[in-house]
């Protein structure tokens, strides 16, 4: 799960790494009481959404007094956002964090992800603050310094001091970082974070040393023991109809195709995916419908397939094993007698008991395109494309 | 003919007595698999669908000299399955949970590494080999007995590949899902290690998919020291960056983990890459001929 930078803040610094004085606005008042509050003087008004490259969208403004703040509010909230990360439609911003300017005397890197090889977590730190890493890496992978720590002991202090000094750092200010390193473990590892990184990691002129951004990625898995965090949930952020999935325990994702597909299983639906793209098409989503392709689950999928506008062929891949392909069919024929749906439909059953299922299609009143195997469901697909709904089921 | 279980597979099935447990503890009798035990913890002493089930696995290990577990335990207490299996002295754990904190496995992986045992999963189908033993949740009836090995990430994709394979005339040996989370028990090298030595095996269908490395550590593996034929799949072709793709552990994160890398990966190291995943039949059995 992502959250917001304001709820990564809020999770850093209750593990002990500071973080700039701040404040949350969702209107251009909130915005203006807060610059007054923290002092009336420089602060920086950042749009929160979950993207990243807010800066370069627009979406981070610094401004010298809360007048200036209120105008960049007034800017920046309801604005579609685009980033690199948002496609470009772009993502509407409804909160904004407003923070204490810094006198900055250096941007560093730091952060976490598991490494899946190593089977442990990997601290990667960095002289190089305010650039992708992945840019680090690709183009200067001798500036980024790692230490893989264990679970159940964290980083260790000597892990942490090498990490410091590795980067540069000396004195008081590498004593901070150190000690900064250590908390950003501790949460990674008690929060059952996926990723952690604050980037960038600032030396204040003073000689502190603080997290100027930050993001966490949270393990959906562990999210039953986080209650604080799981309630960071923002819908806001996701697709509407991901959203609308998640509630009928779907997997679902959007993609930018015109082949909608429900598949059991993710190994499966990412091939039928792929199939689609080799015989000529595009994929429309992903969709799992999971072990339990009943009535209930095919109409909601199809509810959902057929929301996307884009959609003007449906396919439909399960391979049975515990789940029966009869089930399945009786499933499709009466989602389809419930969900309106006027696009060629190509159904592909496989596995137990499709001979079953075959009969159950074909003596139904409905238009189905039956296809004989994988290859010919993904081609019948794409052929489909061509039929218009007038014509469909020809 | 045969990796990892087979007809001296001696099973003990943990949370035997919950729904998931039940329903597959039947299907696995009914293909010939030796369930000796079963453990739920506070309904030992009782008898399910006529196996024993006892407290604990130390205990089922002792009255029953089981060498195998499957684990059908739910989410939160997985983790501690394993852990208990491995202190308990089985050979083979083998966990279909799917939906365990990564950070749980990490710490049970580190002990069944300690204890020796071997791991397939979590979140993943299981162990077949047809004729002699099913240790998962696979369709039984979907598989033939024969000489082609399959690895696979994948659940469904794998039961999609091996119907490729039968009504290409050829059997399985053994088909392992290694599962889909990103900390797993087996990778695709520990495997691979296993069928370069088992006679009974001709060729190898590796299944990956989008995140991780698995797939260029086996590549590396078979250019340096796999003798058979491979021919793989790499599910996720069209997957989008930074979305996690149904599998925990499918997601390309920071450019890296895509399905191009490994397919080229892969395809360098002389294994012959489906860029369908429709061919694969087709492909074992050119590579076969």
């Amino acid at each position: 799960m992502k959250v917001h930078e304001f709820q990564a803040k809020e999770v850093l610094s209750r593990f002990g790494v500071t973080v700039p004085d701040h404040r949350v606005a969702s209107t251009s008042e909130e915005a203006e009481a807060a610059a007054t509050e923290l002092g009336g003087g420089t602060v920086v008004v950042k749009a929160q959404i979950h993207a990243g490259g807010r800066g370069k969208g627009g979406g981070v403004k610094v401004v010298q007094n809360p007048a200036e703040a209120k105008a960049a509010a007034e800017e920046i909230l309801g604005m579609s956002l685009v980033t690199h990360q948002t496609g470009p439609e772009g993502q509407l911003v409804r909160i904004i964090l407003v923070e204490s300017g810094m006198s900055i005397a250096t941007e560093l890197y730091a952060g976490i992800v598991l490494d899946r090889g190593a089977e442990k977590p990997v601290f990667m730190a960095s002289s190089e603050g305010g650039m992708e890493i992945e840019e680090v890496a690709a183009r200067t992978p001798e500036k980024i310094v790692k230490q893989w720590f264990d679970t159940s002991t964290g980083l260790r202090p000597y892990q942490a001091r090498e990490l410091a000094f590795a980067i540069g750092l000396e004195g008081k200010q590498a004593g901070n970082a150190a000690k900064l390193f250590i908390a950003l473990a501790r949460a990674y590892i008690e929060t059952d974070a996926s990723l952690a990184e604050i980037n960038p990691l600032v030396v204040t002129t003073d000689g502190e040393v603080m997290a100027l951004d930050a993001k966490i990625n949270f393990d959906d898995n562990a999210l039953y023991r986080h209650s604080d965090i799981a309630e960071y949930h923002d819908p806001h952020e996701e697709d509407p109809l991901e959203v609308e999935a998640q509630k009928f325990d779907l997997n679902y994702i959007k993609l930018d195709g015109n082949i909608g597909c429900m598949v059991n299983g993710a190994g499966l639906a990412m091939a039928t995916m792929d199939l689609i793209k080799y015989a000529g098409g595009e994929p429309a989503n992903f969709l799992d419908v999971g072990g339990a392709a009943d009535v209930v689950t095919v109409s909601n999928g199809f509810r959902i397939l057929m929301s996307d506008k884009n959609v003007k062929a449906v396919l439909i891949n399960i391979f049975g094993g515990i789940v029966r392909c009869d089930r399945v069919a009786l499933g499709v024929v009466e989602a389809m007698g419930q969900v309106e749906v006027d696009v060629p439909v190509v159904v592909r059953l496989e596995g137990t008991n499709a001979i079953e299922a075959k009969k159950i299609l074909n003596d139904s009143d409905l238009d189905f395109l039956v296809a004989a195997d994988f290859k010919d469901a993904a081609e019948k697909a794409v052929a489909a494309l061509a039929i218009t709904p007038d014509g469909k089921g020809a | 003919m045969s990796i990892l279980v087979n007809k001296d597979t001696r099973l003990l099935v943990q949370g035997i007595t919950g729904g998931e447990g039940t329903f597959h503890t039947e299907q696995m009798i009914d293909y010939g698999t030796n369930v000796v035990a079963g453990v739920t913890p506070g309904k030992g002493g009782q008898d399910h669908l006529g196996v024993p089930v006892f407290n604990t696995v130390a205990e089922a290990v002792r009255e029953t000299g089981a060498n195998t577990s499957i684990i059908f335990v739910p989410p939160p207490f997985a983790a501690d399955a394993v852990m208990e299996s491995a202190d308990g002295g089985l050979d083979l754990i083998i966990c279909i949970t799917e939906g365990i904190p990564t950070r749980d496995m990490v710490a049970a992986k580190r002990k069944v590494v300690h204890s020796g045992a071997r791991l397939i999963g979590p979140n993943c189908p299981g162990v077949i080999s047809p004729g002699e033993a099913k240790v998962g949740i696979m369709p039984g009836f979907v598989h033939k007995p024969g000489r082609v090995g399959i690895i696979s990430r994948s659940g469904t994709l794998t039961y999609e590949a091996v119907g490729q394979l039968v009504a290409a005339g050829l059997g399985q040996s053994t088909a392992i899902g290694i599962g889909g989370d990103p900390i797993i028990g087996s990778t695709f090298t520990d495997l691979l290690a296993l069928f370069a030595d088992d006679d009974d095996t001709d060729a190898v269908v590796l299944i990956g998919e989008i995140g991780g490395s698995a797939e260029q550590e086996a590549a590396a593996f078979i250019a340096e020291s796999f003798p058979k034929p491979v021919v793989s799949f790499i599910a996720g072709q069209t997957a989008p960056p930074g979305r996690r793709m149904g599998h925990a552990g499918a997601i390309i994160s920071g450019g890296g983990g895509t399905a191009a890398e490994k397919m080229t990966a892969l395809s360098e190291a002389g294994a012959t890459v489906c860029e369908s995943p429709a061919i694969i039949g087709e492909m074992i059995v050119k590579a076969l001929s």
